[in-house]
C-alpha cells in the first residue's frame, strides 16, 4: 500500500477543513515522508488507529511492542530514515523502553508515537497512565507531551528535525486521546526553528591544516572508525582519506561496514574482543585519529592510562560533548564526519608510515582470527558465519542479537557495505536482532537480510514470526543454538572458576517446530554437510526461512581481553590456557 | 571546588526535571539550583552551583547543552561575578536576648522582619559564605527555621567564558 493520503493545502497553504488530532498527525507523518510504521493499538492510540483505518500509511502490526521498536529501529539503521513506532499508554509506552534506550546509545534516528490518557485525567493515576514522558527523559533525545491539537504539526516537524539533525536520535510525542480526538485545521509548517538545537558547522582551513599537519609528523597512526562514519554516510570519504593518508583503519562494531572489509589497510574490530593487529596498532601508536567513534570501555577497556598511551589523538565528531569525554584530545574537530573528511581529502598527502604499515601487515599474517574449525564435535560457530558470508559474498544486511554470536558475527563476517550490519552496540540489548531484521527487510526488500541470533535472545522476541509469515517477510533466521546463554557462559568460564549459574537453555523449544507452527518454513543442521544443503535451500527459499544451527557449545570467543585489563593482555585461545 | 552555571532554558514544563535528571545521570552534584524569569520572556535563567573538577565541569556542561530546551549554558567564575543569595531565618529570642540579635545581625545588614513571642524573623542577603557565617553566630540562641533561595549570580562586564561552542 502506498501512502494514499495527498495533502490538501492550497497555493497559499490554507485549508479551511477540519481534521481530527489522528488525521493532523498522520498527514504531518506524510508531509515528512513515513511511509511505514510499527506497532500496536489499545485503548489511548483508538483514535489514531481509526484513522490509520483509512490506508494513509503503511503499519505493520508486530506482536510485542518491543518487536515493532526494534522493526523501526532496524528499519532506521539500513535506510539511515527516522524509523517510526505506536503504541498505546500505559504498558504499550513502558514496553517502548527497551527499545528507545537501544536506539538512543546508538545514535539511531526514531520517533516513537505514544497515546496517553485524556488531559483531564493526567496525573491521576488514570486506567493505563504511565508518565511516559518523565520515565523516557534520559533516553530520548528529546520528548513532547502534546498539549493542544494545535501544536500536533509544529511538534511533528520538530521531532523529525530533532532526531535528524546533528547526531540522531530517538524522539518521542505523547498525545493525550482527546487532543487526537479533537478537531482542528490542518497547515503543516515548512520550517521550525529550534534554538536549542546544536548543529554542527563546516571546519574550518585552521582545523583542516592542523589535521593535515599531525598526520605528516606522525610515523605510527591509525583510524579508529565508528558508528558516526555509517550515520554520516561518509565510506566513501573515509575510503579516500585512508587510502590518499595511507593510515590502516580500525572499525569498531557500530562502525562495521563503515569501511571495506576487503580493504588491505583494513585491520579488523579492536577491542574485547578484537583483532592483534587492530588492539597492537591502539597500543603503539603515535597518532590515533577517531573519526565517529566515542572511545567507549569496549574499546578501550576502561583503561585510559594504558590506551594509546604514546599518540596524540585527533577526534573528528558530530557531538560536542564526546570530544574529551573518554580520552584527552589534541586536535578536536566537531563536525559532520562526511563534510570534515571531505574537506580533508581535498588537499590531503600521505603520512609516513610505509614501515608502520608493514608491522601492521605482519601482525594481521602472525596473528590472523582463528579457531579449529573441524565440525566433529558439533559445527563449529566461526565456520557457520564464515560460510554465510562466502555465500553472501559479505554483501547481506546481518542483524545479530547479543553474546557470543554477536561477535562472531562482528569477527567472520566481511562487511562490504555500510547499515548492513544491524547489531545492538551500546546498550547491548537482547531480543534486538531479529525483529530488527524484520524492518530492514521492509526497508529493503530486494536484499538479503538476515538475522543471526541466540537460542537465548530468539526467545525474547520470537512471537514476531507471526509477521513474517503472515507478510511472507523473507528473512533468513539463523539460530545459533549452543543451547546456553553462551557468553554469560563464556564470562563464568573465564572469570568464574567454570561455576556455571542459570545459563544452561534446557527447555527450549524445537525451533524447527516452532517456527513451522507460524508457518515458516525451517531446516535442521548438526554439521558442516547438513549446514550447507540447509543453508542454501533456506537462502534460496522465497519466503521466511529459520536455521537452527546447533553448534558447539564449549566453543568461545577469542581472541579476549578482560575488563579493567590493557589492550597488551589479550588471551588468544582456549589452547593457552 | 564549586562551579557555578548559568543556564538559560526554555520556559517549558519539566525543563527544571530534565535539567537535574541529567546532572544525577551523569554523576555531578547539585549544591544548589534556583530558576526564574530571564531577560527573554519566553526564557528562565538557572544558576547552578555544583562541586566536581575542571573536566567534569565541562563535561556536563557539554550534555546540558545538548538538551533542546536548554539554549545556552555558561561558567561564571566567582572572581569576576556578582553572586547573592537571600536567606530567611528565624531564631529563638526572648525578649531580653532581642537586643543583642540586632547587635549581630546590623553588621550584615541583614533586618528584622517577623516578631513573634519567642521568635524573630530575619532576611539575609549577600554571597553563600557570609549567609553561613550569619547563620553560625545566631545558632547559640536556637535556629528554628531556615530557608534560602540558592545562589544567583551574574559575570559583570567583559568577562564571561562561553561553553556552548567548543572548537
Ligand atoms: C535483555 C538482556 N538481558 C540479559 C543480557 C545479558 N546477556 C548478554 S549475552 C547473554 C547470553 C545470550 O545468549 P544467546 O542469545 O543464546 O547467545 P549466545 O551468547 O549463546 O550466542 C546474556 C544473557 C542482555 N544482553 N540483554
Ligand atoms: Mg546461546
Amino acid at each position: 500500500m502506498a501512502p494514499q493520503l495527498e495533502s490538501k493545502t492550497n497555493s497559499i497553504g490554507l485549508d479551511e477543513k477540519k481534521y481530527t488530532g489522528s488525521e493532523i498527525l498522520l498527514r504531518s507523518l506524510v508531509e515528512e515522508g513515513v511511509e511505514m510504521i510499527f506497532g500496536y493499538p489499545g485503548g489511548a492510540v483508538l483514535p489514531i488507529y481509526d484513522s490509520l483505518y483509512d490506508g494513509h500509511v503503511r503499519h505493520m502490526l508486530a506482536r510485542h511492542e518491543q518487536g515493532a521498536i526494534h522493526a523501526a529501529d532496524g528499519y532506521a539503521r539500513a535506510t539511515g530514515k527516522p524509523g517510526v513506532v505506536m503504541a498505546t499508554s500505559g504498558p504499550g509506552a513502558t514496553n517502548l523502553v527497551t527499545g528507545i534506550a537501544t536506539a538512543m546509545m546508538d545514535s539511531i534516528p526514531m520517533i516513537c508515537i505514544t497515546g496517553n490518557v485524556p488531559l483531564s485525567l493526567l496525573g491521576t493515576d488514570a486506567f493505563q497512565e504511565a508518565d511516559i514522558t518523565g520515565i523516557t527523559m534520559p533516553i530520548t533525545k528529546h520528548n513532547y507531551l502534546v498539549r493542544s491539537i494545535e501544536e500536533i504539526p509544529t511538534i511533528v516537524k520538530e521531532a523529525f528535525t530533532i532526531a535528524t539533525t546533528g547526531r540522531p536520535g530517538p524522539v518521542l510525542i505523547d498525545i493525550p486521546k482527546d487532543v487526537s480526538q479533537a478537531m482542528s485545521t490542518f497547515t503543516y509548517p515548512e520550517k521550525v526553528e529550534i534554538r536549542g538545537l546544536f548543529q554542527p558547522e563546516a571546519p574550518t582551513d585552521v582545523q583542516i591544516n592542523r589535521l593535515q599537519q599531525v598526520i605528516q609528523q606522525a610515523e605510527r597512526p591509525v583510524i579508529l572508525a565508528g558508528g558516526g562514519v555509517v550515520r554520516a554516510n561518509a565510506q566513501a570519504e573515509l575510503i579516500e582519506f585512508a587510502e590518499k593518508s595511507n593510515i590502516p583503519v580500525t572499525t569498531t562494531l557500530m562502525g562495521l561496514g563503515g569501511f571495506p572489509s576487503r580493504n588491505e589497510l583494513w585491520l579488523g574490530m579492536p577491542g574485547m574482543h578484537g583483532t592483534y593487529a587492530a588492539n597492537h596498532a591502539l597500543l603503539e601508536c603515535d597518532l590515533l585519529i577517531g573519526i565517529g567513534a566515542r572511545f567507549d570501555d569496549r574499546v578501550t577497556m576502561g583503561r585510559i592510562d594504558k590506551f594509546a598511551t604514546g599518540a596524540k589523538i585527533i577526534h573528528i565528531d558530530i557531538d560536542p560533548a564526546e570530544i574529551d569525554k573518554n580520552v584527552h584530545t589534541y586536535v578536536p574537530i566537531v563536525g559532520d564526519v562526511k563534510q570534515v573528511l571531505a574537506a580533508a581529502n581535498e588537499t590531503l598527502s600521505s603520512a609516513n608510515s610505509s614501515n608502520w604499515i608493514k608491522q601492521c601487515d605482519d601482525w594481521k599474517a602472525k596473528f590472523p582470527l582463528q579457531y579449529d574449525d573441524s565440525d566433529e564435535n558439533g559445527l563449529k560457530p566461526q565456520w557457520v558465519i564464515e560460510h554465510l558470508d562466502e555465500t553472501t559474498e559479505g554483501k547481506a544486511i546481518v542483524s545479530t542479537d547479543v553474546g557470543q554470536h554477536q561477535m562472531w558475527v562482528a569477527q567472520y563476517y566481511q562487511f562490504s557495505e555500510p547499515r548492513s550490519l544491524l547489531s545492538s552496540g551500546g546498550l547491548g540489548t537482547m531480543g534486538f536482532g531479529f525483529p530488527a531484521a524484520i524492518g530492514a527487510q521492509f526497508a529493503s526488500p530486494d536484499r538479503t537480510v538476515i538475522a543471526v541470533t541466540g537460542d537465548g535472545g530468539f526467545q525474547m522476541t520470537a512471537q514476531e514470526l507471526a509477521v513474517v509469515a503472515l507478510e511472507n517477510i523473507p528473512v533468513k533466521i539463523v539460530i545459533i543454538n549452543n543451547q546456553c546463554l553462551g557468553m554469560v557462559r563464556q564470562w563464568q568460564e573465564v572469570f568464574y572458576k567454570e561455576r556455571y549459574s542459570e545459563v544452561d537453555l534446557s527447555g527450549s523449544p524445537d525451533f524447527v517446530k516452532l517456527a513451522e507452527a507460524y508457518g515458516v518454513k525451517a531446516w535442521r543442521a548438526t554439521n558442516k554437510e547438513e549446514a550447507t544443503q540447509a543453508w542454501k535451500e533456506a537462502l534460496h527459499h522465497s519466503g521466511p526461512a529459520v536455521v537452527d544451527f546447533w553448534v558447539n557449545p564449549n566453543e568461545n570467543v577469542y581472541p579476549m581481553v578482560a575488563p579493567g585489563t590493557g589492550l597488551d593482555e589479550m588471551m588468544m585461545g582456549d589452547e593457552e590456557q | 571546588m564549586s562551579h557555578i552555571l548559568s543556564v538559560l532554558v526554555n520556559n517549558r514544563p519539566r525543563v527544571l526535571a530534565r535539567v537535574s535528571s541529567l546532572l544525577g545521570q551523569r554523576n555531578f552534584n547539585i549544591e544548589s539550583i534556583s530558576v526564574g524569569q530571564s531577560e527573554e520572556k519566553d526564557l528562565s535563567r538557572m544558576i547552578i552551583v555544583t562541586g566536581g573538577d575542571e573536566r567534569t565541569l565541562n563535561q556536563v556542561s557539554k550534555q546540558l547543552s545538548k538538551l533542546i530546551d536548554v539554549i545556552e549554558v555558561r561558567t561564571i567564575t566567582e572572581s569576576t561575578s556578582v553572586e547573592r543569595e537571600l536567606m530567611l531565618i528565624r531564631v529563638t529570642s526572648e525578649p531580653n536576648v532581642r537586643m543583642e540579635i540586632q547587635g549581630i545581625v546590623d553588621p550584615f545588614r541583614a533586618s528584622v522582619v517577623d516578631v513573634g513571642h519567642d521568635s524573630l524573623m530575619l532576611q539575609a542577603t549577600g554571597d553563600r559564605a557570609k549567609l553561613d557565617t550569619l547563620t553560625e553566630l545566631l545558632r547559640p540562641y536556637g535556629i528554628l527555621e531556615v530557608a534560602r533561595t540558592g545562589v544567583i549570580a551574574l559575570s559583570r562586564e567583559l568577562n564571561q567564558t562561553s561553553l556552548t561552542t567548543v572548537i
